[in-house]
């Protein structure tokens, strides 16, 4: 068994293997990957939540959560220890079952669209023929999630709020599909005629065509981005669209009488649909895992200095991380905080130096294990990148807006969002034909 | 094992059929037989699904989505009805929708 | 535990997941069909059809179970959800479920069922499960050709000429279909005609 295992996990890390895990049936790397993906969204949701509540602090001139670790590094784990702890209370007269089982089903929702985002040309855990529509369909069951724990409660504000909720996710759920079909037929405006729904296949046809598709047939592809960006952000109930969950307008709507873990399944949900629909942007329009500039700026040169750029981020992390604590107040109530400082700064720089030396080590464009591993991990770099880009822009959108009101919300959605949508359809299709 | 053949799938199909009948004729509230006149028609669906892959042409999957268009515009025009008369009499018991006019 | 490098032909698998599939959608047909709340009887609709689509998805019909996800599971059952919250109201909770003439409705079902046992007991010859040469890969491109036709370039003719697909005219009419389904819709919940 050992053996059988040992050759399962050396036989993904073979140079002549060109497809996912999924794809060649190795269960035990898909595995691996569905349990790398779970951890990883699990710590982004938590890193999430400290950004969030950090950024949305500062856009308000003050300071955010401080005293937890030093600058409120510990501030969610506490909140987890706290939402972990707090009474179970499950209303009188709610339909248990239902209400227990509302917060799985969006969880569920959320977490499966990750089986078909590709991190790298080999790096996902299967690449589906009919990825895109396997990612449409299964974010379209997450409204049930919400339907399902408004009605559970039992109540007027939850059940107000998950119908008006839900409302507004099929309203943008629709135009949401008109820019994503705008995506596709992009991808076959090659030589074969041609075009894919595989997600991995979207990319290479990035790759291939030599453009993200943002840019292609300007401004066609920038208009569809930018509806698919509006209408991600209604999707996952975000400012300017989270009428159905604000707390000033309907206490708190569909999750009202949901607290402790239950609540917190539920934000955990809201932030992995939010990392799902960008991860679907990027890769739709942003080029997937492609670093900036792959035409324009070429040659071996050009790849080792591109090659860089994740020792080099993290490394700036690790200084400006240095930097706060050296400029902590040198009072003794602050000097564990400043060694805490420090050693997280430690840490990143530690994590900066291994990638310097995978991209030092890695430069030679061949097979070797540490070629590849610099590959892999470039991959994932630049997309996360542009998925963290796409984060902090949620974060930008809810600390300037204002809120749309419910009929506003519905306006948009039905008249604006859908005949643009529609126009860029039909404005993409005449443009790839009468275009060579 | 035995191996999956075309007729396992009949046989879940014909069993969704009947279940499907069997909510219609017996149930009282209308949502639930609408919702029963669904699962007949996606047990027809897996029957004709079954059959394109044996017979190997696509016929059978393409006649399965123009069925569940059908699906759905019937369920959007069913579920109409059933507000505009719940507005009228206040009820969803098929037993007292019995009058033509009122 | 032996791992298989090559999951495609395992039928021990396969055979699981029909099961598993196939009992998850029987089991909860049934809880459509018993069940007093109109929510439960919805959400139990909900996973039989994603356990048909999985069985889609072993009949290599991949197009038709990302359709019946999206259209039904993600559209249809939210419209039903959306009436059950408006319609349900709490004297049907403490009403009798069944019809008077239940028995006679079973009965008929099981004659029903009975029809169909003899069709397949008699007819078994005809549904032979011969072995089949499809591409395993997806088909969802010639689904697409089928639905709306395809360019065909040939030599003499380098710019394409358009062939039809054979289901392109139902296509349209189709979507005449849903378009006529809207107006209805919207007609009849329409406060004031």
């Amino acid at each position: 068994m050992l053996r059988g295992s040992m050759n399962a996990l050396m036989s993904y890390l073979d140079p002549r293997v060109t497809v996912t895990p999924g794809q060649a049936g190795n269960e035990l790397w898909a595995l691996i990957y569905v349990f790398v993906i779970f951890a990883g969204v699990a710590v982004i949701v938590l890193c999430m939540n400290w950004i969030e509540r950090k950024a949305l602090a500062h856009f308000q001139i003050r300071l955010g959560p401080m005293r937890v670790g030093p600058h409120g590094l510990l501030q969610p784990i506490a909140d987890a220890f706290k939402l972990m702890l707090k009474e179970d209370i499950v209303p009188d007269e709610a339909d248990e079952v239902v209400f227990r089982f509302a917060p799985v089903i969006g969880l569920l929702a959320a977490f499966t669209v990750y089986i078909v985002i590709p991190f790298g040309p080999t790096q996902a855990v299967t690449d589906m023929n009919i990825g895109i529509l396997f990612m449409l369909g299964v974010s379209s069951l997450g409204v049930l999630g919400i339907v399902t724990a408004g009605w559970a409660s039992n109540s007027h504000y939850p059940l107000i709020g998950a119908l008006r909720s839900s409302a507004q996710m099929v309203s943008y759920e629709v135009a949401m599909g008109m820019a994503v079909l705008s995506a596709i037929l992009m991808t076959s405006m090659n030589a074969a005629g041609t075009g894919t729904l595989s997600m991995i296949g979207i990319v290479q046809a990035q790759q291939l065509q030599g453009i993200w598709f943002i840019f292609k047939f300007f401004p066609l592809g920038f208009i569809a981005f930018a509806i698919f960006a509006i209408a991600m952000v209604a999707e996952t109930n975000r400012a300017p669209f989270d009428l159905p969950e604000a707390e000033s307008e309907l206490t708190a709507g569909f999750h009202t009488e949901y607290s402790g873990l239950r609540w917190s399944l539920f934000m955990l949900g809201e932030y992995a649909a939010m990392l799902a629909v960008s991860s679907i942007a990027v890769t739709l329009w942003l080029g997937g895992w492609m670093r900036p500039f792959p035409n324009l700026l070429q040659g071996p040169a050009w790849e080792f200095i591109f090659s860089l750029f994740p020792g080099l981020t993290f490394g700036a992390l690790a200084a400006i991380t240095f930097i706060s604590a050296a400029r902590m107040p040198s009072h003794a109530f602050f000097r564990i905080q400043r060694a805490g400082m420090a050693i997280f700064a430690a840490l990143i720089g530690l994590l900066a130096l291994l990638l310097l030396v995978i991209a030092v080590a890695g430069r030679a464009n061949d097979a070797s294990i540490a070629a590849r591993f610099r590959e892999g991990i470039d991959y994932v770099y630049w997309f996360m990148l542009k998925v963290a880009v796409f984060m902090y822009m949620f974060i930008w959108y809810r600390a300037t807006w204002p809120r749309y009101r419910f009929d506003q919300l519905m306006k948009v959605g039905w008249k604006v969002m859908l005949p643009i949508s529609l126009g860029v359809l039909i404005l993409t299709a005449i443009v790839g034909v009468l275009l060579p | 094992m035995v191996p999956i053949t075309t007729m396992h799938y009949l046989v879940v199909a014909a069993a969704l059929f009947v279940l499907g009948v069997v909510g219609v004729l017996t149930r009282r509230n209308v949502v639930i037989i609408l919702m029963s006149i669904e699962l007949i028609l996606n047990a027809v669906n897996l029957n004709l699904v079954a059959f394109s892959r044996t017979w190997g042409n696509l016929h059978g999957q393409l006649f399965a989505i123009f069925i569940v268009v059908d699906a759905a515009a019937e369920a959007a025009i069913g579920l109409g009805i059933l507000i505009a008369f719940f507005r009228n009499k206040e009820t969803i018991n098929v037993d007292e929708i019995d009058l033509l006019k009122w | 535990m032996n791992p298989v490098l090559n999951a495609g032909a395992a039928p021990i698998a396969t055979s699981f997941f029909f099961y598993f599939l196939a009992g998850a959608a029987i089991l909860s047909g049934l809880l459509v069909i018993t069940r007093r709340n109109a929510v439960h009887s919805a959400l139990a609709l909900i996973v039989t059809l994603l356990s048909v689509s999985g069985l889609y998805l072993m009949l290599y019909a991949p197009f038709v179970a990302g359709v019946q996800i999206i259209v039904y599971a993600g559209g249809i059952m939210v419209l039903f959800l959306f009436v059950i919250m408006l319609v349900n109201i709490e004297r049907v909770s403490k009403e009798r479920q069944f019809n008077r003439i239940w028995p006679v409705g079973l009965l008929a079902s099981c004659a029903l069922l009975a029809v169909f046992l003899a069709a397949f007991t008699k007819g078994k010859d005809l549904f032979h499960d011969r072995p089949i040469t499809l591409p395993e890969d997806s088909n969802t491109q010639q689904v697409a050709t089928m639905l709306y036709g395809e360019v065909v370039k040939t030599i003499q003719n380098p710019k394409g000429q358009y062939m039809i697909g054979q289901y392109t005219f139902a296509f349209e009419i189709a979507s005449l279909l849903l378009l006529v389904a809207i107006l209805g819709a919207v007609i009849m919940t329409k406060k004031k005609i």
